[in-house]
């Protein structure tokens, strides 16, 4: 059935809440990448094979990933007019216990990590659980969650990815319809800009005024494109945002694709996320079948598609040129800007083309369901909105982490995730991957957001927060980096792949314990050079880990070199 | 890769966009890498130099022009998993495996064992930091690695212990 009109839309509600509230027990396995790999999908068969077996009146589904990680695999029950419980650690021979006490109309205490009496989807539905089973402690008291605010990850862990109903069920695709039957294009970019959205892929450029560049160009065909092409090491977030609710970047991209006047949307993603491939690739036929996507979308003559393109294992193509280059099936090599990617000439088959980072497009619906006031008083003045980080390394609660920008590196690392694991000392952070620098704990009380990470010399980059505590070499951290960089380098110009070498070199042999306090300068002079002389970010932002090290741990370099 | 699969391959590829690496990458997912002569074929079905061909199959890591072993082991080396000691449980492997890690004819990290059992390789992240160091077997995620736990994970995929 093609959904043509909000009364449309509004019965698909009906049917997806039905889902969601069965009227009868529901259990959700959380199933993205990481769920499964702890042994979440081993949980769901176990879990099916006994309700197969008795015929039980009990609905099983899966869900995506809450964000929680070290507590996975995670369980959500829903039992009628009891708030939802979110299990945790779970394993398969815990199943029968979980059927057991899900038939008496409880759950099992002892597995329960906190309970949920209602949920704000943010875009218009506020999900009503219920009360009771008071010995569980709330969600908003756990203090992993107690500091976060889910409006990316409103959906993420709570409704079946899977399912376009679920999606439909809480607020889902009525953005696009109100976007599309309800607002002219100048109005879409005038709410993004309003918004003051910026970037999510770490450069933080305005997203309203990248729409509008790519709206005033004239041109008989325009792209837009989702850059899913994470690379940064140590950054997850737009696999989970995939992986757990790939329809709010679809819904996005609709809308997108109307104010900028495009046909056809791209989505180029990482090999290494096969699952998120495989649920965005069922979402886009899933939206093409309720004539979501496709021609003459809600009646309006609008005609949009989007198709996927894999990468293929190179860093370099998250840099817009060279991702270009790889969906059009040549090396990814960055070439000058201009022409940027907006320009004739300059996007994708020589299209003007409008790239969007995932989470960038994943803000879109929310904007124009709640509008851009109410966007821009979350996070700070100049960096509105909510950032999702992963929060990994040797942090005790290791895990996606949301909340709005500005807020300090001390809340992220100390308050969401409780300090150094093994009750180890935190010694600092590495944000922004390979691009990025390293911030030592005494400047933890910085505000996340764009300028302040730059002012630490280090970037926002695309949310990888990678803890290092007091064992971790800090010149080991910046060898790492330009070790990967040099791997990564296309090598089309020379103080890239030239500049990076001598500089692993340099390193080596510092490590090695073999430098001098005049390799300390030369690995300085030479890294400055590197920025200031490389073609495109990649070698522009490489040397940064040996910038930051070298400001803020040089005794740790200065231990390893002889006079 | 025998021509009717591969022209199935191609049949899913009608749009330009994405189409080659698209073509590609399936070809190395069927195979585990991507033979030669499928490379001509292609090259001749698609009207593109193999040298191109050549060139992405050289420049981007997915790809690997020579065969792999029955069961392929990958190993994070993100950021994460670097801090957590994903060295130690390359190095372990390569005890385990009895091979010694040298960059590869075109650069990459890509090993067989004699009796092409096995074949090691890196990966630079799996998105899957939160239970680094992780590795992957034949496209299984396994979080938590320690050299201790190793033995367990590979005996899983036919792996046992030769006593030198």
């Amino acid at each position: 059935m093609k959904i043509k009109s909000v009364t449309d839309l509004v019965a698909k509600k009906k049917v997806g809440l039905q889902k969601i509230l069965p009227g009868k027990p529901r259990i959700a396995v959380g199933l993205a990448t990481c769920g499964i790999a702890v042994g979440g999908d081993r949980v769901y068969e176990r879990l099916k094979e006994i309700i197969d077996k008795d015929r039980l009146d009990i609905t099983l589904t899966k869900v995506g990933c809450i964000g929680y990680c070290k507590e996975e695999p995670l369980v959500n029950i829903t039992i009628p007019g009891k708030p939802l419980v979110i299990l945790h650690k779970v394993d398969e021979s815990d199943a029968e216990e979980i059927i057991r006490s899900v038939q008496n109309g409880g759950v099992p205490y002892d597995r329960a990590l906190c309970q949920v009496p209602a949920w704000d989807h943010v875009t218009g539905c506020v999900m009503d659980y219920g009360k009771g089973f008071d010995r569980i402690p709330l969600y908003d008291n756990i203090p992993f969650f107690q500091h976060q605010k889910k409006v990316i990850l409103r959906d993420a862990g709570l409704i079946n990815p899977e399912d376009i109903d679920e999606y439909i069920a809480i607020g889902g695709y009525f953005s696009a319809i109100k976007a599309l039957t309800g607002m002219d294009p100048d109005s879409i970019i005038e709410e993004v800009e309003k918004s003051g959205l910026r970037g999510r892929g770490g450069a933080g450029f305005p997203t309203g005024l990248k729409w509008r560049i790519t709206r005033d160009v004239k041109a008989d065909k325009k792209y837009i494109i989702c850059n899913a092409d994470e690379g940064d090491p140590g950054a997850y977030m737009n696999r989970n945002e995939m992986e757990s609710d790939p329809h709010m970047l679809i819904e996005g991209m609709i809308i997108g694709a109307f104010a900028m006047g495009a046909a056809e949307g791209l989505i180029y993603i990482r090999a290494e996320y096969p699952l998120a491939i495989k649920r965005l690739t069922l979402a886009i036929e899933q939206a093409r079948e309720y004539g979501l996507l496709g021609k003459d979308i809600f009646s309006t003559g609008f005609l949009f598609d989007i198709r996927i393109a894999t990468g293929a294992g190179a860093f370099v193509c998250g840099e817009s040129t060279a991702l270009v280059a790889s969906i059009e099936g040549r090396t990814g090599r960055p070439h000058p800007r201009p022409p940027r990617l907006t320009d004739i000439g300059g996007g994708l088959f020589g299209y003007p083309t409008d790239l969007n980072n995932v989470e960038t497009w994943c803000n879109i619906p929310v904007i124009i369901s709640n509008g851009s006031g109410w966007y821009a008083t979350i996070g700070a003045r100049g960096n509105t909105g909510t950032k999702v980080f992963s929060l990994v390394g040797k942090v005790d609660r290791v895990g996606l982490v949301e909340v709005p920008l500005g807020t300090t590196l001390s809340t992220i690392v100390s308050d969401i995730g409780n300090g150094g694991a093994n009750n180890r000392k935190v010694k600092a952070v590495q944000t922004g991957g390979p691009s990025g620098g390293c911030i030592p704990f005494r400047l933890f009380d910085t505000p996340v957001d764009f300028e302040s990470l730059n002012k630490a010399g280090s970037i926002m980059g695309s949310g990888g927060i990678v803890v290092m505590d007091e064992d971790t070499d800090m010149v080991d951290i910046a060898r790492y980096f330009i070790n990967f960089a040099t791997g990564e380098s296309c090598g089309k110009c020379v103080p890239c792949r030239e500049g990076l070498k001598h500089a692993l070199l340099l390193l080596n042999r510092i490590m090695a314990k073999k430098g001098t306090k005049q390799d300390l300068e030369t690995l300085a002079l030479l890294s400055d050079t590197i920025v200031a002389t490389s073609l495109c970010g990649l070698g522009q932002t490489a040397p940064n880990p040996v910038l930051t090290t070298l400001a803020y741990f040089r005794d740790e370099y200065d231990a390893l070199v002889k006079p | 890769m025998d021509e009717k699969t591969l022209d199935i391959i191609i049949s899913r590829y009608e749009a330009p966009a994405g189409r080659l690496l698209g073509i590609m990458g399936e070809i190395q997912n069927q195979e585990g890498y991507i033979p030669r002569e499928t490379l001509e074929i292609l090259s001749v079905k698609l009207e593109v130099p193999l040298s191109q061909l050549y060139g992405l199959a050289t420049f981007y890591s997915f790809f690997s022009l020579k065969p792999v072993g029955d069961h392929v082991i990958t190993v994070c080396m993100g950021t994460a998993c670097h801090v957590k000691g994903a060295v130690k449980i390359l190095k372990a492997l390569e005890e385990m495996l009895g091979i010694k890690s040298e960059a590869s004819e075109d650069g990459k990290f890509s090993i067989t064992t004699e009796d092409k059992k096995f074949t090691l390789e890196i990966a630079r992240c799996f998105g899957a930091c939160s239970m680094a160091p992780v590795l992957r077997v034949d496209g299984n995620l396994y979080g938590y690695a320690t050299p201790e736990n190793l033995p367990g994970i590979l005996a899983e995929y036919g792996w046992e212990r030769h006593e030198n």
